[in-house]
Formats: C-alpha cells, sequence, structure tokens
C-alpha cells in the first residue's frame, strides 16, 4: 500500500485531502481535510444538510469527489475500475440512515444477499453460519425468519449492522445509527458499535447530531461546519474550545 | 477551487428535458451493455417472469375474451348491411392478431406491470435499498433493471399471443351463437387469413412493446427522487409515458410493415 502513512505511530485507513463537492450552487463540501486512523471510531458531528451523509457516500463511491484526494485502504475511491471499487467495497460496511433493509426479503435473506452475491461456492452450511455469527453480534437471532416490516427502527438498525458484519469490513461507515430512537435503545447500539469496533478490530466513522452518542462512541471527534472541519480532537478537548459555533452546538444539545 | 455551476443553455425547463431524453438514452445502452454480460441471475429473471407473466393472465384473459365479443358484436351490424356477415372471422382475426391483441396486451402490461415495477424500483431508490445494493458490491443495474427488462421483453409476447387467441375465442362465442358457425371452420376461416408476416410482425411488435414497458418503468424507478411522493410519481410518469410510447411504436410498425409488404 502506497499511500499508508505513518503519523506518529498511527496508520490512516481513510485520508481526505482538499475534498469539494458541490451539488449546482449549492456547495456542500469546501475543503474537508481528515485522517481515521487503524482501529478508532471516529465521530462527525454536525447540524442537518452540513453535507455528512455526502461525505460518507464520497467514501464509499456513491458520489464522485469535484475535487481533491479521498483515500480508502490505500486506494484512491474516485479513480478506481468498477471491478477494483467493488472489491474495495468488500471492505467497508455502510449502515444506512434509514437502515435501507430489502424489503421484499426475510432478515435471513437479508443477510444472505450480500453474501452470496459476493463469495461463490459457500456450503449451505457455511451461509448459515455466518448468518448466526452477525446475528448473534447484533444480539437478534430470534429475529431471523422476520419480514423487515415487522422490526422497530431500532431492530432494523441492528439489522442491517449485521448485514455488514457478514461480510467482515476493516472499515465501518455509520450514518446517524441513533436518529429516531429512544435513550435505552441508543444506549444499545452505542453499545454494539463498541463492541463491532472490539470483535470485528474495524475503524468507523459515525456520522451523528446526538452528543451522546457522540460522547460514548467516538475515540476522537470532528466537527464539521460550514462544508469544513472546524475542530477535532476527543470529546472534552473539542467542547472545551471557546469557538460560538462548537460552544451553541453543546448548548443546545443539553438545555432543552 | 470550487468549480462554478455551469449556467442553463436555454432554459432551466428546457435543459433538463434535454438532460432527460439523454439520460434515458444513457440507460437504455447501459441496459444493452450489460444485458450479455455475467452474472445473468436467472433464478432472478425466472421470478419476474412470474411477476410479470403470470400474474397478469387473469386480466388479460378477461379484456381479450370482452374484446373478441364486443368487437364482433359491433362489426357485424357493419358487415350485414353488405350480407357479409360471413367474413367476420376473417376480419376478427386479422384485427386480433395484427392489432388488437398486442395493444390490449400492452396497454395492460403498462397498466399492471410498469407501474408496479416503478413503484418497487423507486421505493428501493428512495429508502436507499439500491444504494445498499452497490455499496455492497452488487450490481444494482444488472440485479434490478436487467432482469426485469428482460422479463417483460419475454413476456408481453407470449402475453400478446394468448390475449389474440382468447380474443379469438371470444368472437367465436358471439359468432355461435349467431351463425352457429362451428368451432373448426370459424378458425379455419380465421387462420386462413392471417399471413407469416402478421404473425412475425405482432411478435416484434410486442417485443418492443415489452421492452418499453421494463425500460421506462424501469428507468422512472430508478430516478425517482426522494420521498414518498417520487414513489408515486415514479409510477404515475412511468405508465403515462409508457402508454405514449407504445401508440407511437404501433403507429411507426405498422407504417415499415405495409411498406414492406408492398415491395
Ligand atoms: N444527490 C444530491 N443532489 C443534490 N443535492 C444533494 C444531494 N445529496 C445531498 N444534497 C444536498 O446536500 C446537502 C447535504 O446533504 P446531506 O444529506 O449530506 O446532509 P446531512 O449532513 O447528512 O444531514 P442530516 O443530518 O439531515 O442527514 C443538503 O442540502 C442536500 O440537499
Ligand atoms: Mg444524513
Amino acid at each position: 500500500m502506497e499511500s499508508e502513512q505513518i503519523s506518529g505511530e498511527k496508520e490512516s485507513v481513510i485520508c481526505i485531502s482538499d475534498l469539494y463537492k458541490s451539488f449546482g450552487d449549492l456547495h456542500v463540501l469546501k475543503g474537508v481535510n481528515l485522517d481515521i486512523y487503524k482501529g478508532e471510531n471516529l465521530v462527525v458531528l454536525g447540524r442537518s444538510g452540513t453535507g455528512k451523509s455526502v461525505l460518507i457516500n464520497i467514501l464509499s463511491g456513491l458520489l464522485k469527489p469535484d475535487s481533491g484526494t479521498v483515500m480508502v485502504l490505500g486506494e484512491k475511491v474516485d479513480h478506481l475500475t468498477q471491478k477494483a471499487l467493488d472489491a474495495l467495497r468488500l471492505h467497508i460496511g455502510f449502515s444506512f440512515q434509514s437502515s435501507a433493509l430489502y424489503d421484499s426479503m426475510n432478515v435471513r435473506q437479508n443477510l444472505e444477499f450480500p453474501l452470496t452475491m459476493n463469495v461463490k461456492n459457500l456450503t449451505k452450511m457455511q451461509i448459515k453460519e455466518a448468518v448466526e455469527e452477525a446475528l448473534n453480534a447484533v444480539g437478534l437471532i430470534d429475529k431471523m425468519n422476520q419480514m423487515p416490516s415487522d422490526l422497530s427502527g431500532g431492530q432494523r438498525k441492528r439489522i442491517g449492522i449485521a448485514r455488514t458484519l457478514i461480510l467482515k469490513p476493516q472499515i465501518m461507515l455509520y450514518d446517524e445509527p441513533t436518529s429516531g430512537l429512544d435513550p435505552i435503545t441508543c444506549y444499545e447500539i452505542n453499545q454494539l458499535i463498541r463492541d463491532v469496533q472490539k470483535k470485528y478490530n474495524t475503524s468507523s466513522i459515525i456520522i451523528t447530531h446526538d452528543l451522546t452518542c457522540a460522547k460514548e462512541t467516538g475515540d476522537r471527534i470532528a466537527m464539521l461546519f460550514d462544508g469544513m472541519f472546524i475542530k477535532t480532537g476527543t470529546f472534552d478537548e473539542v467542547f472545551a474550545d471557546s469557538d460560538e459555533r462548537i460552544q451553541s452546538f453543546y448548548n443546545y444539545n443539553f438545555t432543552k | 477551487m470550487t468549480p462554478k455551476a455551469k449556467p442553463y443553455i436555454f432554459s432551466k425547463g428546457i435543459d433538463s428535458y434535454f438532460i432527460g431524453i439523454y439520460e434515458s438514452y444513457v440507460f437504455v445502452c447501459r441496459f444493452f451493455k450489460q444485458v450479455l454480460q455475467r452474472p445473468f441471475h436467472f433464478g432472478q429473471i425466472i421470478d419476474q417472469c412470474y411477476e410479470v407473466g403470470l400474474k397478469s393472465l387473469p386480466l388479460i384473459t378477461l379484456t381479450g375474451f370482452v374484446t373478441g365479443v364486443v368487437f364482433t358484436k359491433q362489426s357485424r351490424t357493419s358487415l350485414e348491411v353488405f350480407g357479409a356477415a360471413s367474413w367476420l372471422p376473417a376480419l376478427i382475426s386479422i384485427a386480433l392478431v395484427r392489432a388488437l391483441g398486442p395493444l390490449v396486451t400492452a396497454l395492460i402490461c403498462a397498466g399492471k406491470v410498469g407501474s408496479s415495477i416503478g413503484a418497487e424500483l423507486g421505493s428501493m431508490k428512495v429508502s436507499e435499498q439500491i444504494d445498499a445494493m452497490e455499496v455492497s458490491a452488487i450490481n444494482p443495474f444488472k440485479y434490478l433493471v436487467v432482469t426485469r427488462v428482460t422479463a417483460t421483453t419475454l413476456m408481453v409476447p407470449i402475453l400478446s399471443l394468448y390475449c389474440s387467441l382468447v380474443g379469438l375465442l371470444g368472437s367465436y362465442v358471439n359468432v355461435h351463437a349467431n351463425e352457429n358457425t362451428s368451432f373448426a371452420h370459424f378458425f379455419q376461416n380465421g387462420f386462413a387469413t392471417i399471413s407469416f408476416l402478421d404473425v412475425f410482425t405482432a411478435v416484434f411488435k410486442s417485443i418492443v412493446f415489452g421492452f418499453t414497458i421494463g425500460i421506462i418503468g424501469c428507468y422512472k424507478g430508478y430516478n425517482a427522487s426522494q420521498g414518498t411522493q417520487g414513489v408515486g410519481k415514479a409510477a404515475n410518469q412511468a405508465v403515462v409515458l409508457t402508454m405514449f410510447l407504445v401508440f407511437v411504436e404501433e403507429l411507426v410498425i405498422v407504417q415499415v410493415s405495409n411498406w414492406i409488404k408492398f415491395f
């Protein structure tokens, strides 16, 4: 891997520099720079509509950047052939804001689908074991034969995470894992994110505007504001900053 | 550093109209490029054939039969004026096989199949399921679009021949009740007037209709805009555009086939 950058002792798995992205007249990302190191959970905090989802869509190759470089596991995402991009995507797990479970399939089929489509010649037994392992990891083995429409929001999120775990990703991208969930379910999801980090040894980006989630899951926090990262550091470091934009984000979260 | 947004060439509306045409052209090209590439997803194609074919069968049977009966009933009065009621089987066969069968089938499938494809893919798009496929290294175009378009292209011709046959049966019921023509006589009379070119054109036409139904449904669904409104709009636009295109294609194919016959 040519781009394996050693900064201090840490090896970065994602390296974004000078990233720009706009839609027509709307400039969403305006010069984003960010490194994610191996094994860490990085939380991206920011208000609605600041381009958090756009950022991880670029990381997974769903959107093309206007300019700048995006390296994931040493590959330039926007310069890959379809085949190479697909190979890279097998190492990236993507948990969608809306869970994105396949409505027409039950939970088991949802999990089997990415596995059987990407890994050929698996025996029935191997598939079954993989599905059970992933479902056990999220604690929902008893929902195996249910349809997504019969699950609660929190359960759907977890099944969505299980579906990405089945391919044993090195990088996890969580888009608002706790949005729309009650505090107890949020807590469980936060625990799950930590468990996944330990058990699967992943590096993750967690997108959220929920400070509790940020505090519990993040090793490092990056504040996205107006298309740029205005501050990165640990939770306490970031919110010790007297910058008005950061302070108001913090205050609104806890005074309401 | 941020690239400036391009100004419009004509106006926003006209530009997006031409962009739409270009995008659908790209969509069609993408289909032809991917349809012959591995993997073929045969299982999925068969599932879709079942969805398109078998599930439309009751509706096609009913409409085909009614078309046959009504068309015979209405034509009789005109033919009787000339004392030519015995020509009914010939007339009806030609009308059904050449025009009515394919057209009725295409319109019904546009309504039933086109809208359901548009809505299904539309809701998959809106709920990020298509993106989810893409990020798990599955080609959603291949898995969703190519299989559906293949299925409609295969099934609509079969349904349309079937529709013509059921229509003839309906016509026979009416003719038998009025003129007491025998079954064998009716069909002998009817089939004698149908040429190979007629059947060939009908099948060809239905292939074009089937392709149109599939590709428009998929295009509209695949490009549905966000929100639940986008899903309804995709389904609706798929039906309207497909019906319009089916009539245009009918007109063109009839012209061309007449021209071929002439030479
Ligand atoms: N495909 C697209 N085409 C046009 N505009 C887009 C597209 N995707 C996103 N945008 C715009 O980019 C901006 C950022 O969107 P994004 O979804 O990244 O926000 P977000 O930070 O994830 O917000 P939220 O917390 O609400 O999910 C929004 O103004 C949105 O309208
Ligand atoms: Mg978002």
